[in-house]
C-alpha cells in the first residue's frame, strides 16, 4: 500500500458541474459532469499521468489542483494542506511549490514580454532573492532547459515550438516548484522536438526532486515518462494503477479500448 | 498496376527568393489501390507537395517541376480545367473539419455542391446520393439537415470524406486527416479511409508526421526532411529496416509501447555529418 505520508498531492472526492447552455438560442441547459468524485494522489518523486480523450475531464483536473478554477465539492490536500481553505495570500505562498506547464507554448507565454522577464516574474512576485540573484537563477535556469544568455533579451515570437515549451518549462521551475502539472507538454511538437523536451523533464525530475502531474491524450508518451496512471472517461476515473499493470493488463474495456487504439500498435 | 499520379522534379520556392527551396527535387509515383504516406517534420515539406498537386500553393510560392495525372500535365492547366478535375477526379481532405466546413450550411448541402458542379445532379436524384455517401461514411442520411457545429470532430471528419469521394475521385489526398481527433476515433476514421480506398481502388497520397498512423495505413513510405526526400520505400522496409540517418534518427524519437527503447533525441550536428556522409558515399 501506498504511505499515507509520501504523498505529496491529492484531490479528494472532486466534483466539478458545469451547465451548458443548449439550443439554437442557448434557451435549453445541460448539466456537464466534468469532474465526478475523482480522486488521485501523487507520490512524492514520481509521475503521475492523467489520461483520457476530449471531454473527460483531464484538464479540468489540472486547473482544480492549482486551485486556477473553483469546483462544487471535494478538497485538494498539497503537503498535508487544503489549498482551498487557505487565504490569498498564503494560498500564494504555496503556489511557489506547485507550478504548471501548459499545452500551448504559442499561447502561454506574453509576447510583449521578454523572455528574462517571463522567467524572472515569478521570482519577483515570491520576493525571492535580490534583483542580482534573481537575474542570476533566471539565467541559470535558460542555460539548464538549452538556452543562452542572449535569449534574455529576446521576444516569445523569435522562438520555436519547442524552444518556447523550454522557456515554459524554465518559467516554472525556476521557482524550485515541488510539483508540477504538465498539461499536454508535448502534443503540438514534432516527434523530434518532443523527444527532447520528455527527456529534458525526466533529467530536472531526478535534478531537482520533482513530482510531476503529467496530462496526456499520448499513450506512447505516457508509457515512456509516468509511474503511475489514472483513465478518465466523462468525468470519472475509470480505472488507475502502476503503467505496467495497467498497460499489460487493462481491466476496463474503455483503458482495453484506448491502449487497441494507439496507432501503429500492431506493427510495432 | 495503374499508375494514377506521377510527380517528377517538383521544386516550391517563395516567389521573392527562388534561391530558398522549400520542396526540393521531389519525385513520386501513385498507383492505383496503394496509399503512400508522406512522413516529415513541421516544414519538411510533405503539405506544400500535396498543395502543390492539386494547385492550391499560396499566391506567394511558386513551383517547378512535372506533376503528370492520368497522362495530363496538371501544371499547364488553366484554373477552369484544373477545377473540372478538382473535387471530381482528386478529392483533398484537410487537418481541420471545423475550419474547412461553411458552418452556415447543412452538411448535406456542401456534400451536394461538389456533385452539382461536377456530375448535374438534381433534386431526388442528389439526395439520394447525399444520403449514400453518409452511410457510406458512417452517419445516418437524417444528419444531412444539420450544421458542421451539431456534429463531433469525428463525424465532421466523416463529412469531410464524404464530400471528397462523392465524385468517386481516382486520386484522394489527406493532409494530417486524424491529428486533430481523439485516439480511439483516428482508429475509426483511418479503418473508414482504408476500406474506402480499398473499394474504390483509388490511390491516397496520406501527410503525417505519426510513424504510428504511418504503420497503420501506409502501403509505400516517403520521408521528407527539409524539403527534399530522404527515403522511400515500402512500409515495412522503412518502419524495420531504416537505410537513412534521418529516417532513423527519427524512429529513435518515437516513444514504443513497451516502454523499453531509451528515447533519443536527433542531433542535427551528427546528422548534418551522416547527411554529408550520405551523399559522399552516394
Amino acid at each position: 500500500m501506498i504511505q499515507q505520508n509520501n504523498i505529496i498531492l491529492a484531490a479528494n472526492n472532486l466534483v466539478k458541474t458545469y451547465t451548458q447552455n443548449t439550443g439554437r438560442f442557448g434557451l435549453s441547459s445541460n448539466k456537464i459532469n466534468a469532474l465526478d468524485d475523482v480522486s488521485i494522489a501523487l507520490i512524492a518523486g514520481s509521475t503521475l499521468a492523467v489520461v483520457g480523450e476530449s471531454g473527460s475531464g483531464k484538464s479540468t483536473l489540472a486547473r482544480c489542483l492549482l486551485q486556477l478554477q473553483s469546483f462544487d465539492s471535494g478538497e485538494v490536500i498539497f503537503e498535508g494542506c487544503n489549498l482551498a481553505k487557505l487565504d490569498k495570500n498564503a494560498l500564494r505562498a504555496k503556489r511557489q511549490h506547485l507550478q504548471m506547464v501548459f499545452q500551448d507554448p504559442f499561447a502561454s507565454l506574453n509576447p510583449r514580454m521578454k523572455i528574462g522577464e517571463i522567467v524572472g516574474e515569478g521570482l519577483l512576485i515570491h520576493g525571492l532573492g535580490s534583483e542580482s540573484e534573481q537575474k542570476d537563477q533566471v539565467l541559470q535556469m535558460l542555460k539548464r532547459v538549452g538556452l543562452s544568455a542572449d535569449d534574455l533579451q529576446k521576444y516569445p515570437h523569435q522562438f520555436s515550438g519547442g524552444q518556447r515549451q523550454r522557456i515554459g518549462i524554465a518559467r516554472a521551475l525556476v521557482l524550485k516548484p515541488k510539483v508540477v502539472v504538465c498539461d499536454e507538454p508535448v502534443s503540438a511538437l514534432d516527434v523530434s522536438v518532443q523527444a527532447q523536451i520528455l527527456l529534458l523533464l525526466k533529467e530536472l525530475q531526478q535534478e531537482m526532486r520533482l513530482s510531476y502531474v503529467f496530462i496526456s491524450h499520448d499513450l506512447r508518451v505516457v508509457r515512456h515518462i509516468a509511474d503511475d496512471i489514472v483513465v478518465m472517461n466523462a468525468g470519472k476515473i475509470v480505472e488507475q494503477g502502476s503503467i505496467k499493470a495497467v498497460y499489460n493488463a487493462p481491466q476496463q474495456p474503455y483503458t482495453q479500448q484506448l491502449l487497441s487504439a494507439i496507432p501503429g500498435r500492431k506493427a510495432a | 498496376m495503374t499508375e494514377i499520379l506521377n510527380i517528377s522534379n517538383l521544386s516550391v520556392t517563395p516567389k521573392n527568393a527562388t534561391n530558398r527551396l522549400l520542396v526540393s527535387d521531389v519525385s513520386l509515383t501513385l498507383s492505383a489501390g496503394k496509399t503512400t504516406c508522406i512522413v516529415g517534420e513541421s516544414g519538411s515539406g510533405k503539405s506544400l507537395t500535396a498543395l502543390s498537386v492539386m494547385g492550391l500553393l499560396s499566391s506567394q510560392l511558386q513551383s517547378q517541376g512535372n506533376i503528370n495525372f492520368l497522362g495530363q500535365e496538371l501544371t499547364k492547366l488553366d484554373n477552369k480545367t484544373l477545377q473540372r478535375i478538382r473535387g471530381a477526379k482528386i478529392g483533398m481532405i484537410f487537418q481541420e473539419p471545423m475550419t474547412s466546413l461553411n458552418p452556415v450550411l447543412t452538411v448535406g448541402y456542401q456534400i451536394g455542391e461538389s456533385l452539382t458542379a461536377h456530375l448535374g445532379l438534381k433534386s431526388a436524384a442528389l439526395k439520394d446520393k447525399i444520403a449514400a455517401l453518409l452511410t457510406q461514411v458512417g452517419i445516418p442520411p437524417a444528419r444531412a439537415d444539420s450544421y458542421p457545429d451539431e456534429l463531433s470532430g469525428g463525424q465532421r471528419q466523416r463529412v469531410m470524406i464524404a464530400m471528397a469521394i462523392a465524385c468517386e475521385p481516382l486520386l484522394l489526398i489527406a493532409d494530417e486527416p486524424t491529428t486533430a481527433l481523439d485516439m480511439t476515433v483516428q482508429a475509426q476514421i483511418l479503418k473508414l479511409l482504408n476500406e474506402l480506398k480499398t473499394r474504390m481502388n483509388m490511390a491516397m497520397l496520406f501527410i503525417t508526421h505519426d510513424f504510428g498512423v504511418v504503420a497503420d495505413i501506409a502501403d509505400d513510405v516517403i520521408v521528407m526532411f527539409r524539403g527534399e526526400i530522404v527515403e522511400t520505400g515500402t512500409r515495412d522496409a522503412v518502419l524495420n529496416n531504416p537505410q537513412h540517418p534521418y529516417t532513423k534518427a527519427l524512429l529513435a524519437c518515437v516513444p514504443d509501447i513497451e516502454g523499453k527503447k531509451a528515447l533519443k533525441p536527433i542531433d542535427y550536428a551528427w546528422l548534418k555529418n551522416g547527411l554529408e556522409f550520405d551523399k559522399v558515399a552516394a
